[in-house]
């Protein structure tokens, strides 16, 4: 085969590819056609309950870019968390803004208190930042009770809010629509991320979690990445937490504590760690598999979700979103 | 002037809590490079079992005797049954492993005992004020015993066989291997003093804050920032960093913050360790050849 032929070997591939991109288009079409599907078909509880599943997958999304794909260990991601719920929830009800206009302001805050978490965890390694964050969490409940700024989050009470509500011209109920936002914006983030991860940016998140040396020694800023990733991260978490303040019509400082961050660590190592699917699944598991276990016992969620986490670590490394991908192409092989 | 004494001696007996988890803390991450998320949690549970046998009966130095023995087993045992196979991953499956443990043992613990909070009892009481009021008979107690404890410690690591080879165990697990030292059941020997010396900070602090499932969560933080201050490969710098601690906390809370914001306290003083000064007072700086 002679050099010629070698290279015009290569445009012979694109149209297959953009063929690939088409369906794949389909494809998440179809996704998303398939989502929106439960809002006419549930009851207003279940339809509640799937809202905040969709919700939590959006957090655990966030959590896996900064620990799954860039390898930085966040325990308190509770926290940015709070940090968008509150944001969303003072504007709403101090300032009487609409949901809407408050999602890029809840965006931009966390991105920044993000920006200045990941700031001095560029100087921890693996465990230590593990152990901040941790601390971060079990603090945060103390922090939004705090008298100083009382007036702000209304202290133990909390603040009230409502839900967005349905645009006149839709035949939705406010149960319908807010499932609705919930799945577009999360759909929004879901595409943005996957194309973050799948582009040269993921790339190199994750170049440096694997061997941090060869990616400094190729040219990447790992400073830079890190501390963006973090705050990516916590802009997306953030934005989860601004739509479950409107979704729950309520916040209070005693939603948000440690065991908010762990279910979403849980939620991440059992969905899947670095899969953006297994976010899915993770925000699924956080969600409904509690709420299963406390038919149980009060102290049954702990003890089933620790026993799950110890289980998937041990048997299922790669989660939920692995043994898929495991049997698929089980089933790939099997067929051709 | 006498609030303000009052005050530090008061850090001071809390700070002998800190100084004994932050000691048990430390113990693990020398031989293990591991900080055990669950150490409060397992805690509070040899703090159940204690109460349990003194309720049955059992007069109190036996039952402590008992709870420090049967604290040791769970230690080994969760060593040899959960650690042990993931020991070669990567840390994230040890964080998460540390988490279950966490969940499992805390939650576990509420659900076998019960969530409502428990008093239990001090050995320490005493007729006349001690120091003209100054402190408490538990405080003056349950610090010599966490000193007592550490004394201990300190000579079973510097003055027995076994201490050695646990030492150089952690220090170099190769060498000690090619020299006879059991590597493995070394490490499963330092989970389970950890585990006992987390029992008696356990006992110690339950009569003052009172019995319940949650009762570690905040003090494991403080004995975090107090092993971090210390250094965390350095036991006696965690001894006095968790005694440091102690004392910034109850006059950070006295007369600072005061009390809705101690654990942020905590948090203030892990990251100001970790930016300012990462290898903590007495710690070794480490520095990694590539």
């Amino acid at each position: 085969m002679s050099a010629a032929e070698q290279t015009a070997a290569v445009p012979l591939r694109r149209p297959e590819t953009t063929v690939a991109g088409w369906q794949r288009a389909a494809l998440l079409l179809a996704g998303l056609a398939l989502a929106i599907l439960p809002a006419f078909l549930l009851e207003s509880f279940q339809l509640f309950q799937l809202t905040m599943a969709v919700i939590m997958a959006l957090a655990v999304l966030g959590l896996n870019i900064v620990t799954g794909y860039n390898g930085q260990i966040s325990l308190g991601h509770g926290a940015f968390f709070a940090v968008g719920a509150y944001v969303t929830a003072i504007l709403m009800s101090h300032l009487d803004w609409s949901f809407w206009a408050t999602l890029p302001v809840s965006a931009v805050v966390c991105g920044l208190v993000g920006y200045g978490v990941g700031f001095p965890a560029l100087r921890l390694g693996g465990l230590y930042l593990a152990l901040t964050t941790f601390s971060l969490a079990v603090a945060v409940p103390q922090i939004l009770k705090h008298k100083a700024i009382e007036d702000w989050t209304g202290g133990v009470q909390g603040l009230f809010l409502v839900k967005p509500d349905p645009p006149s011209w839709a035949p939705f109920d406010p149960d319908q629509w807010m499932y609705l936002v919930a799945v577009l914006v999360s759909a929004a983030c879901f595409l943005l991320a996957w194309n973050l991860i799948r582009g040269r940016i993921g790339r190199a998140l994750m170049a440096i979690r694997d061997h941090p040396t060869a990616a400094e020694a190729m040219g990447m800023d790992i400073a830079t990445l890190k501390t963006r990733a973090f705050a990516t991260s916590a802009m997306i978490t953030g934005i989860a937490g601004s739509l479950s303040a409107v979704a729950v019509e309520f916040v209070a400082p005693d939603s948000f504590t440690f065991a908010l961050s762990i279910s979403l660590f849980v939620g991440m190592v059992v969905g899947g760690v670095a899969s953006i699917l297994g976010s899915l699944f993770g925000g699924l598991f956080v969600l409904f598999v509690p709420n299963i276990a406390e038919t149980v016992s009060k102290a049954a969620p702990g003890v089933i979700y620790g026993i799950i986490l110890i289980g998937f670590l041990f048997i299922l490394p790669d989660g939920f979103a692995g043994l898929l991908r495991r049997l698929y192409a089980r089933a790939r092989r099997g067929a051709g | 002037m006498e609030g303000l004494a009052h005050q530090i001696i008061a850090g001071i007996a809390t700070g002998g809590i800190y100084a004994a988890v932050a000691l048990a803390l430390v113990m693990i991450y020398q031989a293990t490079h591991h900080v055990n998320f669950a150490q409060g949690e397992m805690a509070t549970l040899s703090t159940f079992i204690a109460l349990s046998i003194i309720q049955a009966g059992v007069p109190y130095w036996l039952a402590f005797l008992a709870t420090i023995i049967v604290s040791f087993v769970i230690g080994v045992v969760v060593e040899r049954v959960l650690m042990r196979p993931v020991q070669n991953a990567p840390v994230l499956t040890h964080v998460g492993v540390f988490i279950g443990l966490l969940l499992i043992i805390g939650n576990g613990t509420g659900w076998i005992f019960g969530y409502t909070t428990k008093a239990f009892p001090s050995p320490f009481s005493s007729e006349q004020p001690l120091l003209g009021g100054l402190v408490s008979a538990h405080e003056l107690g349950s610090t010599a015993v966490t000193l007592g404890v550490l004394v201990l410690v300190y000579l079973f690591f510097r003055h027995t066989s076994l201490g050695l080879a646990m030492r150089a165990a952690a220090y170099n697990p190769r060498s000690a291997r090619l020299v006879g030292v059991r590597v493995g059941w070394m490490l499963a020997l330092g989970w389970g003093l950890a585990a006992a010396i987390g029992a008696v900070a356990g006992m110690m602090v339950a009569p003052v804050v009172f019995l319940d499932p949650n009762m570690m969560l905040g003090i494991l933080l403080y004995a975090f920032a107090g092993a971090l201050l210390g250094g965390i490969d350095n036991p006696a710098g965690a001894v006095i960093g968790g005694f440091a601690v102690g004392v910034l906390e109850n006059l950070a809370g006295a007369y600072v913050v005061g009390t809705e914001l101690k654990l942020t306290v905590a948090l203030a003083i892990i990251i100001g360790v970790l930016v300012v000064k990462p290898s903590g007072l007495f710690g070794r700086v480490v520095t990694s050849r590539v």
